[in-house]
């Protein structure tokens, strides 16, 4: 290890002072957290006089205070989950993930999916490193499916926008098509559509092993990341944001209800293929599925229009041709695709 | 000081590489920085998680992009 280990005592008094300034932190985004309707309808309707229920009303508070909603949400959620994260890591994944090949194992590789640290760029080294390690394709997979797919951003935006039930409907559907499509191209046995140099790949031993972080460090580690990311989206947020208050406030209450209403079963298969090169992240996208939701696209619908935008991306799939040969490669979007398919049309019979 | 940055070409990697050419520059070192994009010897070094850091052939960071501060703090304390 190259850094020096202060001691303990330094430690703690680290410790405190990195926990002060947070604690203020929080008690500012519960109280903006708690004003922000009342003090959008007060500017919007009050101050500007735009009445409440005119369109240009209704699109602008909801733009403002969408925006605000948002932008508190995934500056709370990504630190809290980035901070979280600084206790697991990759390599102790994978450790935890070998020689596992039942049920235990596929479930155990979605849950750890959502909670390891890891950005879609290194979904190959990811996959080399768990399959030249033994861990089993299949599970590798449900690993590589679920992370994007039950995305940490995305259940606190559903959970703000759709209700906190829908946000657990996603978690839990998220998770179990990972499981069954990792369960699915396991016993498919397609390792020989893997490249032959993954296996080939000598790795060597993990590196950087356990170091005991400060509070401080993890908090820094927390800020850099919310700033990192939020300076990375925001566009995408304004955009969705953006569309969503158009149709929030002009589009006519059932425009989508027509075609895209719970009764026309070809509306979740064509949100699904819809969402594939449309790539956002869920920031982006939460907001205009949330639009589309309210004039009427029925709810599995909308959601499986969420999961393909956050689960299936061309880039991603550019990268993993690296390790996969187009059959496997082609396998993966299908099981993926047919899974959201038919957990969105589940909902929509069911809900 | 040899470092390298292991990566395959994603922008947090050519941040990383960036922000470790600003770091050396601030500590006033001498140091060569390389890209390594092959995968092999990415994982040659045990590395999953990229972008990573190598300084003379040990992982000093993995899986995130630190701001410069830091980056000139784990090259100080490399022993050289």
């Amino acid at each position: 290890m190259t850094q020096t280990v202060s001691p303990r005592r330094d430690l703690r008094h680290e410790d405190r002072s990195a926990w002060m300034p947070l604690a203020l932190v929080v008690a500012a985004w519960i109280a903006l957290y708690a004003l922000n309707r009342s003090l959008w309808d007060w500017v919007v309707h009050d101050v500007v006089g735009l009445e409440a229920g005119s369109n240009a009303g209704d699109a602008v508070q909801f733009f403002l205070y969408d925006t605000v909603k948002i932008g508190l949400l995934l500056v709370g959620v990504i630190f809290v989950v980035t901070v979280l994260r600084t206790f697991i890591s990759v390599e102790r994944t994978r450790e935890l993930l070998g020689g596992r090949r039942l049920v235990v194992g596929y479930a155990l590789a979605a849950l750890l999916g959502v909670a390891t640290p890891f950005c879609s760029c290194s979904a190959v080294p990811v996959f080399i490193g768990f399959v030249a390690a033994g861990v089993p394709l299949g599970i590798t997979m449900t690993f590589l499916i679920a992370s994007p797919l039950v995305n940490e951003v995305a259940v606190v935006l559903v959970g703000g926008s759709f209700g906190w039930h829908v946000a657990g409907l996603y978690v839990a559907t998220g998770l179990t098509i990972a499981v069954v499509a990792g369960v699915v191209i396991g016993r498919l046995g397609l390792e020989r559509w893997v490249e032959p140099f993954v296996y080939e790949t000598r790795l060597g031993a993990a590196a950087l092993a356990g170091r005991r972080r400060s509070w401080r460090e993890r908090f820094s580690i927390g800020r850099a990341e919310v700033a990192y990311i939020l300076r990375k989206i925001w566009p995408f947020v304004l955009a969705g944001v953006g569309i969503g208050a158009v149709i929030h406030g002009w589009a006519p209450e059932d425009f989508f209800a027509r075609y895209a209403g719970a009764d026309n079963p070809l509306a979740v298969p064509f949100a699904v293929v819809l969402g594939i090169p449309l790539y956002s992240n869920a920031a982006g996208a939460i907001p205009l599925v949330e639009a589309l939701h309210a004039k009427g696209v029925a709810l599995g619908t909308s959601l499986a229009f969420m999961m393909s935008i956050v689960a299936l991306s061309l880039p991603e799939m550019v990268l993993l041709r690296r390790v996969l040969r187009p059959r496997l490669l082609a396998t993966f979007a299908g099981v993926v695709a047919v899974g959201i398919i038919a957990v969105g049309s589940l909902l929509n019979v069911v809900l | 000081m040899k470092i390298k940055v292991l990566g395959a070409g994603c922008a947090n990697c050519h941040t990383l590489e960036k922000r470790t050419i600003d770091a050396l520059a601030r500590i006033g070192s001498e140091g060569s920085v390389e890209m390594v994009t092959d995968y092999g010897v990415i994982l040659g070094y045990g590395v999953m998680g990229t972008p990573a850091l190598v300084v003379d052939d040990t992982v000093v960071l993995s899986g995130r992009v630190p701001k410069v501060e830091e980056l000139e703090s784990i090259l100080t304390a490399v022993p050289s």
